[in-house]
């Protein structure tokens, strides 16, 4: 997605919901990661003004705000698709042949890893392990794990999504 | 009371094979058939099989049914539960069994495996404190309560036990250090962080078996002179983490968590932390800084975590495996038991998350010092399609791969070590012969230095550099010298890192070469990747001889790149050909040959 399309995403948040977030945590700095987390889970991303709110609130300057989010895998900048895949990246995937379905998936959606379709429905990722090493390769498409893949199989499991 | 408990198997494993439908359909086929109050149904642990999944375990019979369909309940029901007879169609069948095995001593998969640490897994209802109690849970803290704290570390030491995370320090030892640094306040940390790909031990444990992490905490904290605990588990973990917080609301009821616990005046306050993905989170000191809300960076030892902690107070960390071996060995006469299984130096089990390409993949618990021909072949069922065994790759992106040659090496810290791997968290991902070692090389240095935390130059430029040239090399543009830079790149990397992850991660690469140094040679001075992986050294050619003509791979490839007519052996136009592999996977004939860029139809190699 565009920096623009992002910026006009981010002018509707209601920082009153990230106030009640953040209230029982006051004055403890530790506990910041989990503070993102919830915010995180409401607003699926972790916009600016709500970034910039947090830092005032907690009283931690947004520079390690920032430093903090961009460390950790799970925290998002950017807003995420209807549709999150995931694709395993674990050993045993990679071995049975988990970049041949990956490589398939960038073709169909013309996005790389990490990217969201414009029109929001999919956005794809790669995870370090699902825990489903028996039924690799495997991906997640949200909740539903779709496992002993061949690439023929990607396109009929994407067109399940809207 | 119930006539029987039908376990299923709600690990992630079996409910993505589908356990949930089957559960579901199972409850209808019991409310139609007005029977439902007889039976209790728990989504319980894993009992490891995952390759055969859904499972449905049935006690006081003991009877193992496996992969299941929503279909077959009814038949289930109506014949082995109300009419008492086993279904034998659903039980477990394979070429490795004469005839269809009823319960775990009659399958193979189990035969060589010894339950301490998956005990209650599967069996006990994990959200259930009654279950566990019934099991013997909580007599090992309650015998703790009344021990002196160098007594339990004593019996820890003596009972041998080494720390599961990877490095196999002993457990023991480590209390002692917290124990004696001085300061009123100390915590146990429970490192749940199970990042590396292909391990998934710790969340069977957690989901199947919470009580038994907590009572190991509280043990552990006894022993240490602590009061306070942290579970940081992986965000990546939902059912883990819920069934923790249960566990932890249910002990608290229980009066085993909180002030004055049995009336021994120790109290405890447990603590649950989500991670929020960053492998190096594994490593103690990077654990510590995520704890307290910053970036999940190492830090140089010493001081260690004894002495300086989390939040600065002497802290000791342990893997939940380790934890979980803790209430065996601290009850009556536990720990004297516990030291008879295993090896000299490696005492009790280890769990291995058991996958890749062998037959039976799942979570296995073996006795230390097994060999790894037994793992693979008598537990793992051998080779997927009968295949030819190549390497096993053990420890992870910190472990290192071992060679078909070391098949008789027993699995325990010392000799893995030796052999250039570690025991690492317990991931043994099996390779064949369509393999390609040098790409595995890269797989797991691109992992690690993605993971890097860019605090130290020599893991965060070192991995970078070897990754650049083990790129090159699959890409067809090795050089004859790239060998010897990345041994001198890999021990420097290996002897200035702060921390585990950059003494660790050129595991992998210093392993590969020592044992498949020839399909490194061959990639770079013949350019061939024999394994048919690395996509601008190889070609695929059908076999003219063997092809039948039936135009699957014609079907299946994407971009029209082979011709032929039915019943006459097809062709494949190298000049469009991706090399996707579509074609190879679908050949029933297995008539599509991986040969050297160039050469002609009828040379198979």
């Amino acid at each position: 997605m565009s920096n623009e399309a992002v910026a006009e995403l981010n002018q509707d948040i209601d920082l009153d919901q990230v106030d009640s977030i953040i209230e029982p945590y006051l004055g403890k700095k530790e506990m910041v990661i989990p503070i993102l987390q919830k915010v995180q889970e409401h607003f699926g991303y972790l916009p600016r003004p709500v970034m910039e709110h947090i830092s005032r609130r907690m009283h931690i300057p947004l520079s390690r705000l920032y430093g903090v989010t961009t460390f950790y895998a799970q925290f998002k900048l950017k807003p995420r698709g209807r549709n999150i895949i995931r694709v395993c990246k674990g050993t045993a995937c990679h071995i049975q042949g988990s970049p041949k379905i990956s490589e398939r998936i960038e073709e169909i959606l013309d996005v790389e890893s990490g990217e969201t379709t414009d029109d929001l429905r999919f956005t794809l990722e790669e995870v370090a392990c699902i825990g489903c090493c028996a039924l690799a390769p495997v991906i997640m498409v949200n909740d539903d794990p779709h496992g002993r893949l061949t690439p023929d199989k990607v396109k009929d499991i994407l067109d399940g999504y809207e | 009371m119930y006539e029987k408990h039908i376990m299923i198997c709600g690990a992630t494993g079996c409910l993505s094979s589908g356990s949930n439908q089957i559960a579901e359909t199972l409850k209808e086929e019991l409310e139609k058939q007005g029977v439902i109050d007889k039976y209790r149904l728990v989504m319980g642990g894993c009992p490891g099989f995952c390759e055969v999944g859904p499972i449905i375990v049935i006690y006081p019979d003991e009877v193992f049914y496996c992969r299941l369909k929503p279909k077959d309940m009814a038949e289930l029901v109506e014949q082995h539960l109300i009419g008492g007879e086993i279904v034998e169609r659903l039980l477990y069948k394979g070429p490795d069994v004469d005839a269809p095995a009823r319960f775990y001593d009659t399958i193979p998969f189990y035969s060589k495996q010894k339950f301490n640490v998956l005990r209650n897994s599967g069996v006990i209802d994990p959200e259930s404190i009654d279950e566990y109690i019934m099991r013997g849970g909580y007599r090992a803290l309650r015998r703790a309560l009344q021990m002196d704290s160098q007594a339990i570390c004593d019996e820890v030491k003596d009972a041998g036990l080494r720390g599961r995370g990877g490095a196999g320090f002993p457990t023991g030892v480590k209390w002692g250090f917290t124990n004696k640094a001085p300061g009123p306040k100390k915590y146990i940390v429970c490192n749940a962080d199970e990042g590396d790909p292909g391990a998934f031990m710790d969340r069977s444990i957690l989901e199947g078996d919470p009580h038994a992490i907590l009572e190991g905490m509280l043990i552990a904290g006894k022993a240490c002179g602590a009061d306070e605990g942290y579970i940081y588990c992986r965000a990546e973990y939902p059912l883990a983490i819920r069934r923790l917080k249960t566990a932890i609301q249910q002990a608290e009821e229980y009066g085993l968590l909180g002030s004055n616990i049995l009336d021994s005046g120790f109290n405890f306050k447990m603590n649950i932390k989500e991670g929020a993905g960053a492998f190096v989170c594994g490593e103690e000191t990077a654990l510590l800084a995520s704890i307290e809300g910053k970036r999940g960076m190492p830090r140089p030892r010493p001081p260690f975590p004894a002495q300086v902690g989390v939040f600065g107070k002497p802290t000791t960390i342990n893997n939940v495996e380790t934890l979980a071996n803790i209430p065996l060995i601290v009850k009556e006469g536990g720990a004297a038991e516990y030291a008879k299984v295993g090896t000299e130096g490696s005492k009790g089990t280890k769990v291995f998350a058991l996958a890749g390409k062998v037959r039976n993949t799942g979570l296995v618990e073996v006795p230390m010092g097994i060999t790894i021909e037994e793992i693979i072949f008598d537990v793992g069922g051998g080779i997927q399609g009968g295949r030819e065994f190549k390497a096993v790759q053990a420890g992870g992106p910190s472990g290192g791969c071992i060679p078909h040659d070391l098949i008789n090496l027993p699995i325990d810290y010392d000799s893995l070590t030796k052999a250039g791997a570690i025991m690492g968290s317990g991931g043994l991902v099996v390779m064949d012969d369509r393999t390609c070692m040098v790409d595995l090389a890269k797989y797991f240095l691109s992992f690690t230095q993605k993971e890097s935390c860019g605090k130290c130059t020599p893991c965060r430029e070192g991995t970078k550099r070897m990754l650049e040239i083990l790129e090159r090399i699959t890409e067809g543009e090795g050089k004859p010298e790239d060998l010897d830079t990345l041994d001198s790149l890999a021990h420097s990397i290996k002897d200035s890192s702060l921390c585990g992850l950059g003494q660790t991660c050129p595991n992998p690469v210093l392993t590969t070469i020592r044992y498949f140094r020839h399909e490194y040679e061959e990639h770079i001075n013949e350019g061939y990747c024999r394994s048919g992986i690395c996509k601008p050294l190889f070609q695929y050619l059908i076999d003219q001889d063997n092809c039948t003509g039936c135009r699957a791979c014609v079907r299946v490839c994407p971009v029209e790149a082979i011709k032929g007519e039915k019943k006459e052996p097809h062709e494949i136009i190298q000049e469009l050909c991706t090399r996707c592999g579509s074609c190879i996977e679908k050949c029933r004939q297995d008539c599509i040959l991986i040969t050297r860029v160039g050469s002609e139809a009828d040379v198979s190699n």
